[in-house]
């Protein structure tokens, strides 16, 4: 009688597992698709140069095993015997209806005679990932030079960005003074005003001031504080009891030493995702870099010298694979280590609170 | 509905006519001026002046190789950026690729959400990051990867389409690179990567719709379509409609991946002029600081009526939740 209401649970429960293991394969069908590009830069940046032009290569970094026997590199080939097995057998001398062999595995059992055009013959390949790679492009981009520009330009404007950007977003969340809706509404506004208005006279201005093929057109600006990063330490900022300050205030503490006291050390979650923020677009930034840094091609940052790079060495896709695998190492393992932190910080400034 | 696009919709006036201030309320004041000082100095040097100042320019015959010999010219680099067929063509390229890559990125967004969010997938964390990781990815390690894989010959994805029969990597085959429209997909293929952002967004934003009017609405015996559609849709429309903004300004200022890809060519056929590519070009390439300034300012003028008509339908499709204190 109670078998009824069971039967129906079981039903349902195996109708779940069912629509489970299909949205599971679904989705992991999905990624494989989407990240497939990066296993053939993998793959890629670990072939030789025959490997990357041959259109009918192997998926995979692979070349022709060879074999050293009295003293010579033989080819490894793949050989049908009589009995109708395959065997994988090292040419000592090629002939034009037989040849002779050597069997790798035994090669104290002498050579062995094989009746057939060994030029029909398959030769035999290994996975030969080419990890020279990596060193040649480490070397031809000048790796550690890029890197020690770009990560001069990241951490020094993140500095400036981070702590201008959290004195104005306590000025915004914590006072209130005549014209703050609308002076908060501007500074939102220029996230949708497009940069290109404001290029021309500033590249002439900094131009005449001799700081073209400089960083400081791309450094100073950050002493400014930026929207976004505003907006987002504002949010934080909000959600802070008022109690703590008050607590300070009536200790005697202004609102500097309140902020750096309480507020600071209350919000360095947030701090921390801004900072990684303005870490990750400064390592992707490119149209300023390239206006600015142009004609001084030795301090470009990552990515317009991966960019450059791949201008010059367009005949060699192996090597731009490799330099572009180097650029999206750190940042990716960045990610992996914080993601928390980062995917917090996304959802505050897309979705309320 | 999103603080943010709340601060951009509504900049509240602060309304304290009428009754002089009291000494501490005037106290707060400066320390507020001062706080956001910073910011203040910021937008005027870097926001207000050289808006006002690339106006002044677009009125100029200045070229940056003789700047001695500017002089005024009215209205002639309007009118030429009007008549010159390149500014167009970055307006027709533009666009195209607006109206491809826009709904595309939206659509795998709101379903990358979907179903992430699903009750029915396991392993959620792990594929979070699988599909947010492209995104960490550098644009230009992006680019030259994609650049690859889409290779006519050995690329993978047509390696792939010829498992199906078709020939794709021979003569006659698909040359993302060299033909305009598939180029576009190129561009999408790219931009998709970069998708985590929104994705993250439209899932919390799902996170946060009450699970009791799932229930409600199951109990009524709606689908899984009618729940989409009268549930979903309309509580996801405000974080919708931020991804939208963000997208439609990002991609109307769209200048790396077909620089890093065609340079200012325009190849194939002019797919890759994007307005941003033209400006570029003239203003900082061939020096035109005059005519660049006339372009810049016809980019404002686009992007400012492109986003001032998404503001305008917001009212009709995106809902303003009544839960808002």
């Amino acid at each position: 009688m109670t078998t009824q209401p069971t039967e129906a649970a079981v039903r349902r429960k195996r109708r779940n597992l069912l629509f489970s293991a299909c949205t599971t394969l679904g989705a992991l069908l999905l990624a494989a698709i989407f990240l497939m590009p990066l296993g053939y830069g993998a793959a890629t940046a670990l072939k030789d140069k025959d490997g990357v032009s041959d259109p009918n290569a192997a998926l995979l970094p692979v070349s022709a095993l060879t074999y050293e026997y009295e003293g010579e590199e033989l080819d490894i080939f793949a050989v049908p015997m009589p009995d109708g097995q395959t065997r994988e057998l090292a040419l000592v001398e090629p002939g034009r209806e037989s040849s002779v062999f050597v069997d790798p595995e035994n090669p104290g059992s002498g050579t062995i005679e094989w009746e057939g055009r060994w030029r029909t013959l398959d030769p035999v390949t290994g996975l030969d990932p080419q990890w020279g790679n990596f060193s040649e492009a480490w070397n031809t981009i000048d790796f550690v030079r890029l890197m020690g520009w770009t990560l001069m330009y990241a951490l020094t404007t993140m500095l400036f960005t981070v702590v201008s950007s959290a004195v104005v977003a306590y000025g915004f969340a914590r006072f209130r003074f005549p014209g703050r809706g609308v002076l908060f509404g501007l500074l939102m506004a220029t996230i949708l005003l497009p940069p290109a208005v404001t290029l021309v006279p500033k590249y002439a201005v900094f131009l005449q001031m001799g700081w073209v093929g400089t960083y400081l057109p791309l450094i100073v600006p950050q002493l400014f504080a930026n929207a976004f990063n505003v907006f987002l330490l504002r949010q934080y900022f909000l959600t802070i009891p008022r109690e703590l300050e008050e607590a300070a205030r009536i200790d005697g503490a202004g609102p500097i030493r309140t902020f750096l006291r309480v507020i600071v050390p209350q919000a360095l979650p947030a701090l921390t995702a801004v900072s990684l923020f303005h870490f990750f677009y400064a390592w992707n930034d490119f149209f300023e870099p390239l206006l600015y840094l142009a004609g001084n091609r030795a301090i470009v940052p990552i990515g317009v010298g991966l960019s450059y790079f791949s201008g010059v060495y367009n005949s060699e896709p192996h090597l731009i694979l490799a330099a572009a695998i180097l650029a999206l190492a750190l940042p990716v393992v960045i990610f992996l280590v914080a993601q928390r932190v980062f995917i917090r910080g996304i959802v505050v400034t897309g979705v309320d609170k | 509905m999103s603080d943010f696009t709340d601060a951009l919709l509504t900049a509240r006036r602060g309304r304290r006519s009428g009754r002089p201030a009291s000494p501490m309320a005037r106290r707060e004041a400066r320390w507020g001026y001062a706080f956001i000082s910073p910011w203040i100095i910021g937008f005027v040097l870097f926001w207000a002046v050289p808006i006002g100042a690339s106006l002044v320019f677009s009125m100029l015959d200045f070229q940056l190789t003789d700047p001695d010999a500017t002089t005024f010219a009215g209205g002639s680099n309007w009118e030429r950026a009007l008549s010159d067929p390149d500014t167009w063509t970055a307006l027709a390229a533009t666009f195209r690729f607006t109206v491809l890559f826009l709904p595309l990125s939206l659509v795998v967004a709101l379903g990358l959400a979907l179903l992430l969010n699903s009750r029915y997938l396991k392993f959620t964390g792990l594929f979070r990051l699988l599909f947010f990781a492209p995104s960490m990815i550098p644009l230009v390690a992006g680019i030259l990867i994609w650049q690859q894989v889409l290779n006519p010959q050995t690329g993978w994805v047509n390696r792939l389409i010829g498992l199906s029969g078709i020939d794709a990597t021979g003569a006659e085959g698909i040359r993302w690179f060299d033909n305009p429209v598939l180029v576009l997909f190129a561009f999408s293929f790219i931009g998709l990567w970069g998708i985590g952002n929104s994705m993250i967004i439209n899932l919390a934003g799902l996170q946060g719709i009450p699970t009791q009017l799932y229930e409600a609405a199951a109990i009524d015996g709606a689908g899984w379509w009618r729940r989409l559609r009268s549930i979903t849709l309309p509580l996801l429309s405000p974080v919708m409609f931020y991804n939208l903004v963000i997208g439609s300004v990002l991609i109307l200022q769209y200048f790396v991946v077909p620089w890093v890809l065609f340079g200012a060519t325009g190849r194939p056929a002019g797919a890759s002029k994007f307005l941003l590519v033209h400006f570029y070009q003239e203003a900082f390439v061939f020096g035109n600081m005059g005519y660049g300034a006339a372009l810049a300012w016809f980019i404002f003028i686009v992007v400012a009526v492109f986003t001032g008509l998404l503001f305008g339908t917001a009212r009709h499709w995106v809902h303003y939740g009544t839960e808002r204190s």
